[in-house]
């Protein structure tokens, strides 16, 4: 038969990493091929960064805590941005494929649902990236914060908002597989419903106490405690990274094996071949 | 499972709240063969293809494909298989190529260069590569879904009404070039249709479903003579319209 000619089949320690490498190359294709895209994905970070600048600018003179951390509202609301791109980008390349009607074509293939995943996140970094780094450049020269000053500390607060965004997309992506595209808004809301607990803006201490408990059990509270610490000058927390990593690692583990189970129930229930607008 | 056999199905059944869209089938396909799953609208056709791909997992039953049991491990099987439906879609917004080189990626398509020209070529789609999937007409959709469902030659191809609201010269191109390509390459072809003239021209075998079961089967000649029809469609029609007696008994 010529498909063993043809094809190489599923075989071979370099198989799984090239069919990720086609499906990132799919999103890639999609991204590249609309500027407007492309222009959206660092608009709404630029224009964040220069209200809450302008914000910092403003209060400057009158806020002591303000004062001590110039930077600390823009950081804050960069790092919030690579938790928000990072769980649209994911949601957004999941749902292209719902809104295209593309699942059945996609999962007769040799595709494999965590295979699906990685290249998922992998889109998401480059989708993030392409977002936030413009800002995070232009906030140099226009509020004199850069953002590199933090060091090292910045890969770690950027890997844990990063992974934390994954989980809570993979949350979202789970739910629509299982209740279909009525449950879309979600890519866009869940995540704001964690940002008065993720003390964005604030330390958590400012949170009633019941409240603090439920933001000290997510990771991105520990990230910007962390990033606060920075740039008040007090160094980095270990305490925090290691609380936010640790969360991350169980979340995203709890999050993959519900996405698998969403996936199988999509199966059972035909979904895969009948989800579309 | 014989090494002549492409598709072993036993006692597949599929329900869905209560509702019994596949109703414990079982059947062979030969390898080589082209065979068509024909039967009314719910009959379970779709059903019973989206299990055998892997798409929808089955209440109960078994399937093997290309020798592999699909419900164990369906990867090595998948690999040399492919689908094309007018019910699932090709990203819109990709260029045909761009299309093409994903799906031919996804199949681990050596040399994918030269198979999209090739593919491109046969199915004269050489003008139409550098277009987004989503502005070509119904037709020349079709052609890029068949390329999609060959880009990795396979062994095995499902096909779910594949000349579904196509105009007739469209859909008589098609149904040439599949047999172009099950004669070429020795693939098997599983096909569900509601177009009777086109079983008769394609299939050596028919399975014949109704309310999720295999009521008869047989070669298309063979099923006609059965019932003392002249065509298909006369068969089809007499098992649609046979009630609730099993047809086999009911055209004897």
């Amino acid at each position: 038969m010529t498909g063993a000619r043809v094809s190489s089949g599923t075989a071979g320690a370099a198989a799984p990493a090239r069919r990720v490498a086609a499906m990132v190359l799919r999103y890639w294709y999609l991204l590249r091929g609309s500027w407007p895209r492309l222009l959206e994905l660092a608009y709404w970070p630029t224009v964040q960064m220069l209200v809450w600048g302008l914000l910092t600018t403003h209060l400057r003179g009158d806020s002591d805590w303000i004062a001590q951390a110039a930077g600390v509202l823009i950081g804050a609301v960069l790092l919030w941005d690579v938790l928000f791109r990072g769980q649209l980008g994911v949601s957004i390349s999941f749902l292209e494929e719902m809104w295209s009607r593309n699942l059945g074509q996609l999962f007769v293939s040799p595709l494999r649902p965590r295979e699906w995943i990685v290249a998922l996140m992998t889109m998401s970094l480059i989708r993030t990236l392409i977002g936030v780094v413009p800002a995070a450049l232009l906030a140099a020269p226009l509020f004199g914060f850069n953002a590199l000053t933090m060091g090292v500390p910045l890969a770690a607060f950027f890997a844990n908002l990063l992974v934390c965004g994954w989980w809570i997309a993979l949350v979202v992506t789970s739910l629509i597989l299982r209740y279909g595209l009525g449950a879309e808004s979600l890519a866009w809301a869940l995540v704001f419903l964690l940002a008065p607990i993720a003390c964005v803006y604030y330390p958590v201490d400012v949170l009633p106490a019941p409240f603090q408990w439920l933001a000290l059990a997510l990771p991105p509270a520990h990230v910007f405690e962390g990033m606060r610490g920075v740039l008040f000058g007090e160094g980095f927390s270990m305490a925090h990274f290691a609380w936010a990593a640790g969360l991350n690692a169980l979340y995203m583990a709890a999050a993959g094996v519900f996405f698998l189970r969403s996936f199988d129930h999509a199966r059972r229930h035909g979904a895969l071949l009948q989800q579309g607008e | 499972m014989s090494d002549q056999c492409a598709i072993n199905v036993e006692r597949l059944t599929k329900r869905f709240n209560g509702t019994t869209a596949v109703d414990g089938i079982g059947f062979r396909v030969a390898r080589g063969s082209t065979t068509g799953l024909l039967g009314g609208n719910g009959a379970g056709k779709t059903t019973t293809i989206a299990m055998l791909l892997g798409l929808m997992l089955p209440t109960d039953g078994r399937i093997e494909a290309l020798g592999h049991d699909m419900l164990a491990n369906r990867y090595p099987a998948l690999a040399r298989m492919n689908f094309s439906s007018p019910y699932v879609d090709l990203p819109a917004r990709l260029t045909v190529r761009e299309n093409l080189r994903v799906y031919g990626r996804l199949y681990g398509v050596r040399r994918l260069g030269p198979r999209i020209a090739d593919l491109a070529r046969r199915l004269d789609l050489a003008e139409l590569l550098d277009r987004p999937t989503g502005k070509l007409s119904a037709g020349q959709k079709t052609r890029v879904a068949l390329a999609k469902a060959l880009v990795n030659a396979p062994d095995l191809l499902l096909l779910d009404e594949p000349t579904a609201s196509l105009d007739p010269d469209t859909a008589d191109w098609v149904r040439g070039y599949l047999e172009s390509y099950r004669a070429e390459h020795g693939a098997t072809i599983l096909l569900a249709s509601h177009n009777m003239a086109e079983v008769e021209r394609l299939c050596d075998d028919v399975l014949m479903m109704k309310r999720g079961r295999i009521v008869d089967r047989g070669a298309p000649a063979a099923l006609i003579a059965r019932y003392g029809r002249d065509t298909l469609e006369q068969v089809f029609l007499h098992i649609a319209r046979a009630g609730e007696a099993a047809p086999r008994e009911a055209a004897q």
